[in-house]
């Protein structure tokens, strides 16, 4: 019975209410909280600017994915196309008459918000592709124009990111495109040769890196080589992570975050701050709590019927997964220092935007996961 | 309408299937990975990471140590500390440094030189090392700042000591002075490197220097958390520093103020010796300045005012002075003559007022002549021609031998002041290593009078005649006082004892050294200097005569009560040679320039019973010994032998009192 009114598309708000994942609702809500509450701590143990914005976004973006829930996965499927060039819209916006801060042109002054498109376009490119794909037959995945059509369209925003400039953010564009390329059945011989192609080519990318990006890679293999300098932050980063130990030196009592040792402790570096104050087994079980949200929504993926739905959820588990990764990589020091928050956990509205908006398209997948889309 | 069909649609889901599984599992070895990493930095390496994180946070203030004292015999302070009230700033925590030094400026009244020396020092060092705008304030600058105190953030008032010399110029010598720690002073005194702090001050020269490790102290620590930008955010421990020793001296200030009273306005110095203990109840130096001035950096008009003096305050004169000791040399070189049998005591000259040898003129100071002298008066009027005659008989090297026994020629000290010189005994190989060339018989003659290439110091003067009057025995000098210095009775007990083992087995102790069988110089503290007791005895009779007797050339000097009577012999040494013409001149001592005047010199010892105390007083360009100095002298022994009974009444009630 269930199966003909989903079939029909006639789901009862009661339905659709009983079959939202709360398992990942419940981790989304623990996540919220631990990252308010490693805000406050950034304050000193204060509830200032950051703590109460971040609350406020956390409650206010979290909502709305909820409310966005129930909206029809064929509606987000119809406006895959449209999001990913609104976003690259306000990309070009942001390059033309973006609004400045600490040397690069990232956001857009919309009067309630200082969006940062980039961020957006990490969701955008995913629900992009997931269309594609879903129209994509099989056999013409690797036609010459289905291989070029993804490339350009991957490619322009990373380049205007890249020029803002934002070397993270268009990393983990990049990456969140490749992966989904990779999920859609892309030739692997592609992929193979395309990072061949970045190994031989990477002298030239490099010099054509600005000044400080190139100091960052070199500080990543040497950090010493400039202690109070370009190595500074993954020195300082170290030191907080591993003065934590097993088990942290409690909660608002991170001497590297409260004395300002530690640089931009409310955004890249709040898992640094995080495991000072509580240590390995915090880490872990913070790291355990991402993996739930990944396997959660990787699961409504396989469960998902519309192949638009499936390859979103794959997709979104997946850029999730290199989002902590990559900043957690960084700020271990097994990856260079780019700009890449971790999500939920970081200030930044932008981002908790995008990643909630991710989240709505995932429990409209699980709600709708019955649903076929033409 | 299903697109691309079920069989496309399928085929479709198994390949994002399959590629999502091969997707999961590398994500599974990647967090596999962090959590490795997390591992390693927050396991293995926690040690090594809290050790850092605590460098980063703590950081340690040392607080200047408080120098220990300098404080004289009877225990009164002749070198302390003063509670100052004093203004530092840290640059790099202030947000305008220009705005808020020019106020501080108004506030306290600074002129335009101490504000240009201000800004210099601040652009000279770095901007987290303290700047003290003022070392010393007064107590209304400091209640000035104080009271706007609000408005100048960053600016601390501090409260400190500095060190402080209550009797001013009277122990400017001896004990030297401190001044800020020099790069040099870094270098060369390690504890200096270890315990210095902005603004520290170390001794430069004297005491001060040489006893620089003792009286340091210990810094007080005060650890602090601080933040990445160094500002102290608590007060995590508070570690009391240590007062440096305290340093109790053998010198009397009453003493040592009468030497200075006795002397001022002339160049000069005086020493006084207690002869069996070696206590320096005092040790001045002529002209001398007040070395306050120099604690916070001495003024460009004070500092030439002292260099630019003529009388050169800067010299220490009791033992970097050399002098040619004039006929206060007289008492070893008759002594020397009587130990090495080369005369008798009955043995006489005829003086006529010069003597001719070796084809030249060797005059006496008495134009007139002593007519015939033997030993003792010669020693009483200091007659010249005699001890020509005496020496010449007796040869340097065996002169050096006695003098060098009794003090001459070596140090005085060991290690306490730098810049003490040794003078010059001379002899007949050292003049020919020393100058290439061979010893004149007439040389003899006029070394035999004190003058020639023969150098002393004051103080070491003051050591030979302390030798003498005690009967001939080996004293060690000293200004510090020790918990296990021996006691005068001890001192004394020990000499007798020694005399007897002299008598019967001659010289063993002696031989040893001569030997070089037993080195060490103390085996021969308080043993016998003379071969012949009687010898000694002698000269010291002679002396008395010299001072107590009619003709004697201090007679005018001469205390007759017993309680304050002393001996003593004078000495008048040539800083140039006179030409015949100019002997025939006689001229007043007025009449001649400064520069060209002769040395006054006195020694002598006391009281004569039972004498206690020797003394050594010298004036550069003085005069005559007999007109100049023992007329000090004799001032100034009343004032030891008034002290005797204080020292010894506090020596009995302290008995085992050090500082």
């Amino acid at each position: 019975m269930f199966q003909e009114t989903a079939l029909s598309g006639q789901i009862t708000f009661f339905q659709k209410l009983r079959s939202l994942d709360y398992i990942l609702l419940f981790c989304l809500i623990i996540l919220g909280l631990i990252s308010s509450l490693s805000m406050y701590s950034t304050e000193g143990g204060e509830v200032l600017y950051h703590t109460k914005s971040h609350v406020i976004r956390f409650i206010v973006f979290f909502s709305m994915m909820l409310i966005f829930s129930f909206v029809n996965l064929k509606l987000w499927h119809s406006i895959g196309y449209i999001f990913y060039f609104v976003v690259l819209c306000l990309l070009i916006w942001a390059s033309l008459y973006g609004v400045k801060a600490s040397g690069s042109q990232r956001w857009v002054d919309l009067y309630f918000i200082n969006l940062q498109p980039s961020e957006l376009m990490k969701v955008a490119i995913i629900m992009c592709f997931a269309k594609f794909y879903h129209r994509t037959q099989i056999h013409l995945v690797n036609s010459f124009k289905n291989i070029i059509i993804p490339m350009v369209v991957l490619i322009v925003p990373i380049l205007l990111v890249v020029s803002q400039p934002d070397l993270g953010t268009s990393i983990l564009i990049g990456l969140s495109g490749l992966v989904v390329l990779w999920l859609s059945g892309v030739n692997a011989k592609y992929f193979i040769y395309s990072s061949l192609i970045l190994l031989i080519s990477l002298p030239f990318v490099i010099s054509f890196l600005k000044p400080y990006q190139k100091l960052r890679i070199l500080t990543f293999f040497n950090p010493d080589r400039d202690p109070l300098g370009a190595g500074y932050q993954i020195i300082q980063s170290k030191i907080a992570v591993g003065s934590g130990g097993l088990s942290g030196k409690g909660f608002l009592k991170g001497t590297q975050s409260y004395l300002d040792f530690l640089p931009e402790k409310h955004t890249d570096f709040i898992f640094t701050l995080f495991s000072e104050e509580h240590g390995f087994i915090g880490s872990v079980l913070l790291l355990f709590l991402y993996a739930i949200i990944i396997y959660r929504t990787a699961k409504i993926g396989a469960s998902a019927r519309s192949f638009f739905g499936k390859l979103f959820c794959y997709g979104f588990a997946s850029s999730i997964f290199i989002y902590v990764t990559v900043n957690m990589s960084m700020v271990l020091g097994l990856l260079p220092i780019v700009g890449s928050p971790l999500p939920i956990m970081s200030y930044g509205g932008s981002s908790m935007l995008a990643t909630m908006i991710g989240f709505s398209v995932v429990m409209s997948t699980k709600i709708y996961q019955k649903q076929i889309i033409a | 309408m299903i697109s691309g069909g079920s069989d496309t649609s399928y085929r479709k889901q198994s390949v994002v299937g399959r590629r999502m599984f091969i997707l999961s599992t590398a994500k599974l070895v990647v967090f596999g990975g962090i959590i490795a990493q997390l591992f390693s930095l927050q396991i293995n390496q926690n040690k090594k990471y809290l050790t850092l994180s605590d460098k980063n946070r703590l950081r340690e203030w040392k607080l200047p140590p408080i120098r220990g004292d300098f404080q004289d015999f009877f225990g009164n302070i002749i070198a302390g500390n003063l509670k100052v009230y004093q203004l530092h700033i840290i640059p790099e925590q202030v947000e305008n440094f220009n705005n808020l030094i020019i106020r501080v400026k108004d506030i306290l009244e600074l002129d335009q030189k101490t504000f240009n020396k201000i800004i210099k020092k601040k652009n000279s060092q770095k901007p987290w090392e303290t700047l003290i705008i003022s070392e010393n304030l007064s107590w209304d600058q400091f209640v000035k700042i104080n009271f706007y105190l609000h408005e100048l953030s960053g600016v601390k008032p501090v409260l400190s000591v500095a060190r402080s010399y209550p009797y001013n110029e009277n122990y400017t010598h001896l004990l030297g002075y401190v001044a800020q720690a020099s790069q040099n002073d870094l270098t060369n005194n390690d504890e200096i490197k270890k315990k210095h702090v902005p603004g520290l001050r170390v001794g430069k020269i004297g005491l001060e220097r040489s006893l620089e490790n003792d009286l340091i102290g210990m810094n007080g620590v005060q650890r602090y958390e601080v933040n990445a930008y160094g500002k102290r955010i608590n007060q995590i421990d508070h570690i009391e520093g240590q007062k440096g020793k305290s340093v109790r001296l053998t010198v009397d200030t009453k003493i040592q103020q009468k030497c200075n009273e006795l002397l001022k306005d002339r160049a000069g110095s005086i020493s006084v010796m207690d002869i069996y203990t070696g206590d320096i109840l005092a040790m001045h130096s002529s002209p001398s300045f007040d070395p306050n001035l120099f604690l916070y950096g001495i003024s460009y008009e004070n500092w030439e005012a002292i260099r630019n003096n003529p009388k050169k305050p800067l010299i220490n004169r009791s033992i970097t002075g050399l002098y040619p000791p004039g006929s206060t040399i007289k008492p070893i070189v008759a002594l020397s003559a009587l130990e090495n049998n080369v005369i008798s005591p009955n043995f006489k000259v005829n003086c006529s007022g010069k003597i001719e040898m070796y084809g030249q003129t060797y005059n006496c100071w008495k134009k007139k002549g002593h007519g015939v002298v033997n030993l003792r008066d010669a020693l009483k009027v200091s007659c010249d021609t005699f001890f020509y005659e005496m020496s010449r008989r007796l040869g340097v090297d065996r002169l050096n031998e006695t003098a060098k026994k009794f003090g001459l020629g070596n140090k005085v000290f060991n290690n306490i002041f730098n810049e003490e010189k040794a003078g010059l005994v001379p002899s007949t190989e050292w003049k020919k290593n020393a100058l290439g060339r061979g010893w004149v018989l007439g040389e003899t003659l006029i070394t035999g009078i004190g003058q020639g290439y023969i150098q002393t110091t004051p103080l070491q003067l003051c050591l030979m005649t302390a030798q003498l009057a005690n009967g001939g025995f080996k004293i060690n000098p000293k200004l510090i006082v020790n918990k296990d210095d021996l006691t005068f009775e001890d001192i004394k007990s020990k000499m007798s004892k020694n005399l007897e083992k002299k008598i019967e087995g001659p010289d063993f102790d002696n031989a040893l050294v001569d030997l070089g069988m037993s080195s060490s110089k103390d085996d021969n503290l308080y043993s016998p200097l003379f071969r012949n007791q009687e010898n000694v005895k002698f000269v010291l009779e002679a002396m008395f005569a010299s001072t107590n007797e009619v003709r004697g050339t201090s007679f005018s000097s001469r205390i007759e009560d017993k309680k304050y009577q002393f001996a003593g012999k004078t000495g008048t040494s040539q800083v140039k040679r006179i030409t015949e013409a100019q002997r025939e001149l006689d001229l007043d001592i007025s009449q001649i320039p400064y520069e060209d005047r002769d040395h006054a010199l006195y020694i002598a010892f006391g009281p004569y019973k039972n004498p206690r105390y020797a003394m050594s007083v010298f004036i550069e360009h003085g005069g005559s010994g007999g007109s100049t100095a023992a007329p000090m002298a004799k001032k100034l022994f009343k004032v030891v032998i008034d002290r005797h009974e204080e020292r010894e009444k506090y020596k009995q009630k302290n008995i085992n009192f050090v500082a």
